[in-house]
């Protein structure tokens, strides 16, 4: 492996010394149709900006204007790598942490490695040529940096490029396996969270998948790949009753529950109500289904005094009233209402009653807040009529006292 | 007992009297005429001016009581002042809604007496005392929009203050000055408290007495027209007795003004928003007060380099050259003979007021 990277390396030095002269380029763009787009697409390569020129990956020698010369076998020239030969092509760079040093120092070098142990990697192992390789996510001639808001691996595309393939029901009909992930993250609050509110952090299929060692996670691991976010809710989870029974059922823990891809924004119907989530194995009447019925009204209860809250906090604020300190307020009980919420993880009322009795009296401080701004506010106006009555009087009463001046000093022929 | 009340009053009187000489007042007054035709109406906004001003004071007191003038505690202090203090809310808005009506109301001042030629001979050193005014008004402006230390104030200053810092020689020492720093600051805040309720009131009670006493010296202006149709008809010019005639008029409009006051700090009282944080990016939309946004949108409009000057402080000096240009006004609005050139000063007033409410739009609106 040394000695084929030590050769690598000598042919990409060749290739950056010979920069200045790249005939691969030069005769693909006067080429036209099909041929033409690899060397248009490769001005915008992250590998370009680096030096390195279409002989890096194909070999051949771009220093010679003969086409029988540059892409002749004795000056090394591989043509189009074969679909399988692609991931070790990538990987001779890729995979070695010395080469890779001189350009992206901190980037990761275990992408092969991760690669052959993912679902794709083993497929194409076992010869087949539809699964996934390194050029179906990144492209081909025009890679771009995975920080690149074009690049199809950037965290805002990532989910379009996985569903070019996991969408294709005919594509993915051989593999068995469905094709509404795509579908269902789309209606997701991670999905929200990404594209609508921008934040890159937000999980998309690597995200719990892995990306280069892609694999869908199995039953017993689902509660960990989420926890790796979701810290508290894992902790609880793994301490509440549920665990074992679900361990025993098989079940795969949040996504009984919550989803996989369809990750929807939760609610306190989720856990009373004909929709509720628990009601699938717990009977309304059982303890299970109380305590839920319970958890969700508590949650219920906060959710709405806050909104009562906030509407008349913003009523205030638009009238004008200062009301920021009650509005900072609100953060407080928001912030007793997520804590609530992570609380039924533990599937015990009590759990849930501290932090939505503590949400409730901050709700409660904030809306007589807001409700003491708007009586102000009524004050204010009455005062302002009663004030402005007044001073039309006085107005009035000044403008009858020129009169009578005025009509006197003419009386006198002033 | 009537008899007794008035020997009362009488003895009271005489004894005031000796002691105030309120004669000489009365005297005074009853000889003071107000010119009275069609345009009059401009002669109130002086004195609407020097009223709001007044309001200016006494709630400059009033928030001076419950103030704190560092970073840390100033938003918090205007906060309080508007939320627990009675009457707090009230005060703080008149404060400020009266400071942007004051200013309006001395523009209009200002242009009623461009387009009435009120300035002219021997009216120059009044002209330039209003003009100062004026200035130290707009001062007011700037010093006080930072006092809240909220967001909106804390860059609108840094902006201002950076505006000043691109002036040739004088501009680092001078933002530096203002600043009492490298940067806007709580020696900035400190500062500007410093100017906007010592330096600047102490400067604008100076200038306005020498203002009104120069006034009440060369009596109210005759507009030329008014005088020319009063000398083609042989008719004396109309007045009326500035006591108690005209004083009632102007009181009419100073409960007007009062009233109008009232009415928007009652319906939109003025927002604190949100604290200054000095760490946080400047948000967007950063725009100084009505008054400052015509020239403020001028320099964004220029280029970054014009020929081989920086497009600021080509802007910068372009302003200066304007503001001495128009304080010179009474000097270049007479030709050698004496005549006022009315159409040259009508036309520049028109343009400046063309040029004042197009750009101030345009800033505001986008």
């Amino acid at each position: 492996m040394r000695r084929a990277t030590a050769v690598w390396i000598l042919v990409l030095s060749a290739a950056g010394c010979f920069a200045a002269k790249d005939s691969c380029v030069e005769c693909h763009s006067a080429i036209g149709g099909d041929l033409q787009a690899p060397a248009d697409q490769i001005k915008h390569d992250v590998h370009t900006r680096h030096g390195l020129s279409c002989s890096a990956c194909h070999g051949g020698d771009p220093g010679s204007d003969d086409p029988g010369i540059a892409m002749s076998r004795a000056r090394g020239f591989v043509g189009r790598p074969a679909r399988t030969a692609v991931p070790r092509l990538c990987a001779r760079c890729h995979s070695d942490a010395s080469f890779m040093h001189k350009y992206e120092p901190r980037q990761r070098v275990d992408q092969y490695a991760q690669y052959v142990t993912s679902i794709h990697g083993k497929r194409i192992a076992a010869g087949d040529m539809a699964a996934a390789v390194c050029t179906d996510c990144h492209g081909t001639h025009g890679i771009r940096a995975v920080k690149d808001p074009l690049s199809p691996v950037h965290p805002l595309r990532l989910p379009d490029t996985c569903a070019h393939c996991h969408a294709d029901s005919q594509r993915m009909s051989k593999y068995k396996i469905p094709t509404d992930q795509f579908e269902g993250y789309h209606r997701s609050v991670h999905w929200e969270a990404l594209a609508k509110r921008g934040d890159l952090s937000a999980p998309s299929c690597a995200s719990c998948h892995g990306n280069h060692g892609a694999t869908p996670p199995g039953v017993a691991s689902v509660a960990a790949v989420c926890g790796t976010c979701h810290v508290l809710m894992e902790d609880l989870f793994n301490k509440s009753p549920h665990k074992p029974v679900f361990d025993a059922m098989g079940a795969a823990g949040c996504v009984v529950c919550h989803s996989n891809h369809e990750v929807l924004r939760t609610s306190p119907s989720m856990l009373a109500g004909p929709d509720a989530v628990c009601s699938q194995c717990h009977e309304g009447t059982s303890a299970g289904g109380l305590a839920a019925t319970q958890m969700g009204a508590l949650i219920r209860k906060l959710s709405d005094a806050l909104e009562r809250s906030d509407a008349i906090l913003d009523r205030a604020s638009r009238a004008g009233m200062e009301v920021s300190e009650a509005v900072l307020r609100q953060n407080d009980a928001r912030e007793q209402l997520v804590k609530a919420r992570v609380a039924v993880h533990a599937f015990d009322p009590g759990a849930v009653e501290k932090p939505a009795r503590e949400g409730l009296a901050i709700a409660a401080e904030t809306y007589q807040a807001g409700t003491a701004a708007m009586q102000e506010r009524a004050r204010r106006r009455m005062g302002l009529g009663l004030s402005l009555a007044a001073i039309l009087i006085t107005i009035a009463g000044l403008w009858l006292a020129v009169r009578r001046l005025e009509a006197r000093g003419r009386e006198s022929g002033g | 007992m009537r008899i007794r009340l008035g020997e009362a009053s009488e003895s009271f009187r005489q004894w005031a009297e000796e002691r105030l000489g309120l004669k000489e007042v009365r005297d005074f007054l009853a000889h003071k005429k107000v010119p009275l035709h069609s345009a009059t109406i401009w002669y109130y906004f002086g004195g609407i001016t020097l009223f709001l001003f007044v309001i200016q004071v006494l709630t400059g007191i009033l928030l001076l009581l419950y103030y704190r003038p560092t970073p840390a505690e100033a938003y918090e202090s205007v906060q309080f002042i508007m939320t627990r203090v009675e009457f707090g809310w009230l005060v703080r808005s008149i404060h400020s809604w009266s400071a942007n009506l004051m200013i309006l109301s001395a523009f209009i001042h200002m242009f009623s007496v461009v387009f009435l030629h009120a300035y002219r001979r021997p009216r120059e050193v009044t002209w330039l005392s209003g003009i100062a005014l004026l200035g130290l008004s707009l001062a007011f402006g700037f010093s006080g929009y930072l006092l809240p230390w909220n967001e909106i104030s804390y860059f609108a200053t840094k902006v201002g203050t950076d505006m000043a810092a691109s002036l040739p020689w004088i501009g680092e020492p001078l933002a530096r000055f203002l600043r009492g720093g490298d940067d806007v600051g709580g020696a900035t805040l400190t500062r500007f408290f410093g100017f906007h309720v010592a330096v600047l009131p102490g400067a604008m009670t100076l200038f306005l007495l020498v203002h009104l006493a120069l006034v009440q010296k060369f009596g109210i202006s005759v507009p030329p027209k008014v005088e020319e149709a009063a000398q083609q008809n042989r008719q004396p010019l109309a007045q009326m007795p500035f006591f108690p005639n005209f004083f009632l008029r102007e009181l009419m409009a100073w409960y007007a003004a009062l009233g109008v006051l009232g009415s928007l700090a009652a319906l939109f009282p003025w927002e604190l928003g949100v604290k200054a944080d000095p760490f946080a990016p400047a948000p967007a939309g950063i725009r100084p007060e009505w008054y400052f946004l015509a020239p403020f949108y001028t320099l964004k409009l220029l280029p970054s380099h014009v020929w081989f000057i920086e497009g600021e402080l080509l802007g910068l000096m372009a302003f200066t050259l304007l503001g001495v240009f128009w304080a010179m006004l009474p000097f270049w609005a007479v030709d050698r003979q004496g005549a006022v050139r009315t159409r040259l000063v009508t036309g520049a007033g028109v343009a400046l007021l063309a040029y004042l409410g197009t750009f101030s739009a345009l800033g505001y609106w986008r």
